[in-house]
């Protein structure tokens, strides 16, 4: 295939395909972002939360005193236990993907100069670290005599199981087994590692940040009351959940059920995440009309090219061209008008990226998403051009006999 | 479960609430402590199916509240009297918009009302009671201040300062920072469009940019394809100029046919937006304003992208055209 008079017949058309090319180059820097975006939400939608989803539910009870609470978490307690399938049920003050209660800031020294990052504390009752499913991967789990009892906000002192990533993060490198760290006056020892607990509000914070958990044991008390959680067989969730509602309801009668937070942790998730499926949707929606459009302004333009040269193609086949030369005489000249755009996307998509990287935090978009953009436009370029190349090919020769 | 703000009396008054039926709480009953409540037009219409409830009784907790107003649809959007914590929130600002609280109490009788149940964040001490407000060492009331002159702004602020001081030594504050912005600049500061919303608005448009590139490619083949059919006009005496405007207004054509094929296409796109599930899918519309806005985009850009195309089948020579006819 010769180059040079696909080129110089180019140079004739200068603008349109400059337009085309153009239009292709800013495709490219779209497609290459908008995947990458994508891609990111995908990856923090599947987000580990280190806890046994598919067999959790929470149950969230409000609206009594705090004087009233030992006797309605007794109640409640002893209701949800009753029903049939449940296989266990502890006290837990913050829920993933659930209701937040414990997030608050932590320093590494006691007199509160060396800020450690704001992380959410499990306040969790006897059997909750179980009830969870949470791995712990070093030091022990958490013993009898670790629960103490508590009258404010949370235990002022205990030994705690923290995440690996915010053991990472506040002791790089080290062994975080007997380390300390202090919320204002309370002081806390490390004496477990959990391989992953997420936060229940994952989406607030940054990748780093969303495992930023600690597990504190501690014993049911005014401020550790009413809010559950449920485990049973995955399969029988829904049921187990449903009559356990309805029995609390019997049980408790004078207090709240707060139903909106009231789910099994797979539903919590679903809800915690539906912005980012909104916006990874709607991305896809835009990426395929994006693509549609280029494709179509290609098919357009390409046809015109084929209507005004059909003279010239006749005669290229009466002198000896078959169809097969014409179709590829086509192809090739989208390929080279893709491959200018696509130089130019490369380069856009960057500046693009560079952009979205100051005005929205997001990070450095990964080189490989260049190739795979180019083989996309390519593909889509040689699809479109298809049908004008086709009708371009089914120039009969006799046509450079008539009206020269 | 129902959001309740605990507010003075001047609130209605500061922010132009609108009323259905009664009226705001009095100044007496703000000092007075009275249960006595405004309610908003939602939780009016599915407690009462919208009727006259000024005088009935709501049960809130252990109390019986009185109702003396309800509102009508009201509907301010950010919740801006709410509005706080956005810096922290990594963009994720969509619950800024969430509808007003159901339930507006005197403040002191909301603080009676739900002892014991509130949450504190921003502490910087230890809470000696969890769910108790008043005198704990946390950020509890959010201050709207109605300043008409730059001096009484000067004032305020030197008023607050002064407080902080005095408050550091009794021993009450950590720290003396005071700041008072104003409506816009505390909106600004909490990040009120939410990162997803502004990343949308740059896709908008580069598919714009995408869509008027094609759009110049496709309007110059269109009007060189006529180029004999030019050739003839001119040949028979039309100017450049006559092309020229005949070639925009075919694109202008191009431009409100596309406009009125796009407000359609809005239409579905906005009750696909309804069917989300995010706080600000019921603001999601198309007014007036806003439609001849978009239809006045379209118009221009087509117009803005027919320029070129134009220019060029004005340009065209017709003694070339005619004979090759």
């Amino acid at each position: 295939m010769q180059i040079r008079p696909i080129l110089s017949a180019l140079r004739k058309h200068r603008l349109s395909t400059i337009l085309i090319a153009l239009e292709i180059a800013l495709a490219c820097a779209v497609l290459c972002n908008a995947c990458f975006i994508i891609s990111q939400r995908i990856t923090a939608m599947q987000i580990v939360s280190g806890v046994d989803e598919a067999a959790l539910a929470s149950v969230q009870l409000t609206g009594y005193d705090s004087a009233q609470a030992a006797d309605v978490d007794a109640r409640a307690l002893a209701a949800l236990r009753a029903v049939p399938g449940v296989e266990s049920v502890s006290l837990l003050n913050s829920i993933p993907f659930g209701s937040r209660r414990g997030t608050a800031g932590i320093s590494t020294d006691a007199a509160g100069q060396h800020f450690g990052g704001v992380i959410e504390f499990y306040v969790g009752g006897p059997g909750s670290l179980q009830t969870l499913g949470t791995k712990v991967i070093a030091g022990r789990a958490p013993q009898t005599d670790d629960f103490h009892a508590f009258t404010s906000f949370m235990p002022d002192e205990g030994s705690v199981q923290i995440t690996q990533a915010l053991a990472e993060h506040l002791w790089p490198g080290a062994d975080p087994l007997g380390k300390e760290f202090w919320m204002l006056k309370s002081h806390y020892r490390v004496v477990g590692v959990l391989k992953n607990l997420v936060r229940p509000d994952p989406t607030g914070w940054t990748p780093e940040q969303r495992q930023w958990s600690v597990f504190l044991p501690a014993q049911p008390g005014p401020y550790l009351t009413g809010s559950y959680l449920l485990r049973a067989n995955s399969g029988d969730l829904p049921r187990v959940l449903r009559d356990a509602l309805a029995a609390v309801a019997k049980a408790v009668p004078e207090v709240v059920i707060d139903r909106e937070n009231s789910h099994a942790l797979t539903d919590l998730r679903r809800d915690v995440f539906k912005n980012d499926r909104a916006m990874a949707g709607m991305l896809v929606g835009v990426i395929t009309a994006m693509l549609l459009v280029t494709a179509l302004g290609i098919v357009g333009l390409a046809s015109f090219w084929v209507a005004q040269r059909r003279r010239q193609i006749g005669i290229r086949r009466a002198i000896g061209a078959t169809r097969g030369d014409i179709l590829r005489y086509f192809q090739t000249e989208n390929f080279l008008i893709v491959s200018f755009g696509i130089v130019l996307g490369m380069l856009l998509a960057f500046a693009l990226n560079l952009l979205l990287m100051t005005h929205y935090e997001l990070p450095r978009l990964p080189l490989y998403y260049l190739p795979i953009g180019a083989l996309v436009l390519w593909g889509l370029g040689q699809l479109a051009v298809l049908g004008p190349a086709l009708r371009a090919a089914a120039v009969p020769p006799v046509v450079a006999t008539r009206s020269v | 479960m129902v959001p309740m703000l605990a507010t003075t009396s001047e609130f209605f008054a500061m922010f132009k609430v609108p009323f259905q039926y009664g009226s705001a709480w009095t100044a007496a009953d703000g000092s007075s402590r009275a249960r006595v409540a405004v309610i908003s037009s939602d939780l009016n219409d599915k407690l009462f199916g919208g009727a006259n409830s000024v005088g009935k009784t709501l049960r809130l907790k252990d109390s019986d509240v009185r109702i003396v107003g309800v509102m009508k649809r009201w509907r301010p959007s950010p919740l801006f009297y709410d509005v706080r914590g956005g810096r922290f929130a990594e963009g994720q600002t969509s619950s800024f918009y969430v509808k007003p609280e159901g339930v507006f109490m005197p403040f002191f009788s909301g603080l009676e009302v739900n002892e014991g149940n509130f949450w504190q964040f921003t502490c910087w001490g230890k809470v000696a009671t969890p769910g108790h407000l008043q005198d704990a060492p946390c950020v509890w009331v959010g201050l709207w201040v109605q300043l008409d002159s730059a001096t009484k702004v000067a004032d305020y602020r030197t008023f607050i300062a002064n407080y902080a001081q005095q408050q550091k030594l009794l021993g009450r504050f950590a720290n003396t920072d005071t700041r008072m912005p104003s409506l816009m600049q505390w909106l600004v500061f909490n990040h009120v469009v939410p990162s997803d919303v502004k990343l949308q608005t740059w896709l908008a448009f580069a598919f714009l940019a995408i869509c008027l590139f094609n759009m110049i490619g496709l309007l110059l083949a269109k009007f060189l394809r006529r180029s004999s059919e030019i050739g003839v006009r001119r040949a028979l005496g039309a100017s450049r100029g006559a092309i020229f405007a005949q070639c925009l207004v075919e694109a202008g054509m191009v431009g409100v046919v596309g406009g009125i094929g796009g407000w359609l296409l809005t239409l579905l796109g906005l009750w696909l937006v309804r069917r989300q599930p995010v706080e600000y899918a019921d603001l999601a519309h198309l007014d007036i304003g806003m439609f001849g806005l978009t239809l006045a985009l379209a118009v221009a850009a087509s117009l803005a992208a027919g320029l070129l195309p134009a220019l060029r089948a004005s340009r065209v020579a017709p003694a070339l055209q005619l004979k090759t006819l």
